[in-house]
């Protein structure tokens, strides 16, 4: 008992924004309200806001790995793809019969993290960092791109599964509770809605707390100096290959409940842009808050449809200018930024009145 | 068939596999050797050049004169990225990386806003040549001998010229450099734009063999990127030798297995090499040799 209670004492602590009644009071009525929008709202924007729900996970596993690692990884698209395929597989071969899907949802995660244990082994072990862990995440993300590009033929398939090359794999069934009766079949509306706010308000406290614990401190001591952190007795390359695999985890997460709201997954999922999105979001949120993270990737996701609707073309433009001008202006994030300008004002404000 | 024809074949694919690895590379392992800077927008550089080479070309310009308009325009381009964003990141490579990514995203979809999705090509000059069954193009073994003339040229530039000098002594050791009156900024924008310059090049160069497409640096950047994580920071011990171990592996696994797994056979390489030698071949080199 006393130890759940020391754990929920970690959901606040020095390596994450927002502390105090007022913050999580604010959190409540987000969620009350996220909880309650389905009810005001139609099947397709609800669809519409499970997508975007749906990338916040990749984002938050980048959040990890760069913001809180300090080691940029393009390679967060890769497990993303992996994931995706593999529970289109799964699923595709084993039907959804018995809860499978769930299995396969999980599964698909499994293989993501796996992959980046062998990945990560190499990277890590070989003491890889800096600029060439970029340089060689995004080698593997290219390269599994441009493999699963040219499985179009025939021969390409795994069980009943066709690959189909660019076109991409589709009809995966959806994810089915098995429920007596009848099972619940979770299309991409209200049911998968709040399937996936769960899944997202769990794995951001789930970081939270692992981010203030004596992990998540240690993560940022490599960030700061990776030297100290080794001269302090911690082995930096058993904790950058964990942190790698709980970001290609969460990566993976993210491919399975795309693949599964849009019922397909296609190579370009893996590509350059593809790569270059969640970078942007976790660039323009905040990279070293789990919080900022969160609302930059909603609040960029957003804008970016809003302006796809109106050229699609020059929304690109639109977003690596952005990139560059968060880079050159703000470095540490828009997001970010505004939360940080916010939180002195509070204070002022209290000191003022007490 | 005899065992000549077979030897000439391999050769002949090794060599081009070369000319497209050194080519592709120099101009990242100048730029990351020198400045170390990673520079994501590489592969659009190699469009740009080989775009403006098409478009002289296509005005009438002989194919020559046309390569080097596409050398000195990305070269030029190169000195305004420098300018406006690179200067400003030197203390964050971190950074660089995402603000060059950030600039081949933009470069990519303007020209794809701009030029359309596709150019017009430009075609293979010289025609082929016949050794026992296979026909060769001749282009290939001018863009192998370009290859080496461009790692003859480096050599030379940061060898024998005062440039080369100043350009050494810069990377070296900055404020010392600074100290003695070199004027360091624009000794980064030059090799900047040296480098930017020869991805122009290899643009250019390339530009009569393939489809121009806006995401055609796509194509070179994995390979560039492989031979400089592999060769390490110095371009003449790092890139040629990588670019000859790496072309070896490319040529074998492409005419065993076919183009996909001469990727694949790359990219094992390359995590194998970095498990190895994490500071590339060059940093092996010059450890053993101090």
């Amino acid at each position: 008992m006393t130890g759940l209670l020391a754990m929920f004492r970690r959901l606040e602590g020095p390596q994450t924004a927002g502390r105090g009644p007022a913050f999580w009071g604010l959190f409540a009525l987000v969620l009350a309200v996220a909880l309650a929008y389905p009810l005001f709202s139609d099947g397709y924007t609800v669809g519409n806001t499970v997508y975007f729900f749906v990338w916040v996970f990749i984002a938050l596993s980048l959040c990890l790995i760069w913001g809180y690692g300090g080691s940029l990884s393009f390679g967060q698209t890769a497990f993303f793809g992996i994931a995706g395929y593999g529970y289109g597989i799964l699923t595709i071969n084993f039907g959804s019969a018995y809860g499978f899907t769930l299995v396969a949802l999980v599964a698909a995660v499994a293989i993501a993290a796996l992959f980046a244990v062998l990945l990560g082994y190499f990277m890590f072990f070989g003491r890889i960092a800096g600029v060439f862990l970029g340089i060689v995440t995004l080698a593997v993300t290219l390269m599994l791109e441009r493999f699963m590009a040219q499985t179009a033929g025939p021969e390409w398939h795994i069980g009943t599964a066709r690959l189909n090359g660019f076109n991409g794999m589709s009809a995966m069934p959806p994810l089915t509770i098995p429920w007596p009766g009848e099972p619940i079949v979770l299309f991409a509306d209200v049911g998968l809605y709040y399937l996936v706010l769960g899944l997202l308000v769990f794995v951001y406290l789930a970081l939270r707390i692992l981010m203030n614990s004596s992990f998540g401190n240690v993560i940022v001591a490599i960030r700061e100096n990776p030297e100290r952190a080794e001269m302090l007795g911690y082995d930096i390359r058993k904790y950058q290959l964990i942190t790698f695999v709980i970001g290609a985890a969460l990566a993976g997460l993210s491919g399975v409940l795309y693949t599964v709201w849009g019922q397909y997954i296609t190579p370009s999922s893996m590509g350059m842009t593809a790569a270059a999105l969640p970078l942007i979001w976790v660039a323009v949120g905040g990279r070293s808050d789990l919080t900022s993270t969160v609302i930059g990737t909603l609040v960029v996701l957003a804008a970016f449809q809003a302006l796809t609707i109106y050229g699609s073309q020059y929304a690109l433009v639109f977003m690596g200018v952005l990139l560059v001008l968060t880079v050159l202006i703000a470095p540490n994030g828009l997001v970010l930024g505004v939360m940080n300008w916010l939180g002195r004002i509070a204070t002022r404000l209290t000191q003022r009145a007490g | 068939m005899d065992i000549a024809t077979h030897v000439f074949s391999a050769l002949y694919q090794f060599g081009d596999a070369f000319a497209f690895l050194v080519l592709s590379a120099c101009g990242l392992a100048v730029i990351f050797g020198m400045m170390g800077v990673i520079n994501l927008a590489h592969g659009e550089f190699i469009m740009c050049g080989a775009y403006v080479t098409a478009a002289t070309v296509h005005a009438g310009l002989p194919l020559p004169l046309g390569i080097l308009a596409g050398t000195l325009v990305s070269a030029l381009v190169g000195v305004v990225v420098e300018l406006a964003v690179i200067r400003h990141l030197y203390d964050r490579p971190l950074d660089t990386i995402v603000a060059t990514w950030g600039l081949s995203l933009i470069a990519t979809q303007g020209t794809l806003i701009m030029v359309g999705s596709t150019m017009a090509g430009v075609g293979t000059p010289f025609g082929s040549f016949q050794v026992g069954d296979y026909s060769y193009s001749i282009y290939r073994i001018v863009l192998f001998c370009a290859a080496l003339g461009v790692l003859a040229a480096l050599y030379a530039l940061f060898n024998w010229t005062r440039f080369g000098v100043l350009a050494r002594a810069t990377i070296q050791v900055p404020h010392m450099a600074a100290a003695l009156g070199v004027d360091t900024r624009l000794i980064y924008s030059l090799t900047f734009a040296c480098g930017a310059g020869l991805a122009g090049l290899a643009g250019g160069l390339y530009a009569p063999t393939m489809t121009l497409v806006p995401t055609m640096g796509a194509t070179f950047i994995m390979e560039a990127f492989v031979t400089v994580v592999i060769g390490g920071a110095d371009v003449f011990l790092g890139t040629a030798p990588a670019g000859t171990v790496l072309a070896v592996v490319k040529s074998a696994m492409t005419s065993w297995q076919g183009q996909l797994f001469g990727q694949i056979g790359l990219l094992v390489a390359v995590i194998i090499v970095v498990r190895v030698l994490p500071k590339g071949i060059s940093g092996f080199v010059l450890r053993e040799r101090t």
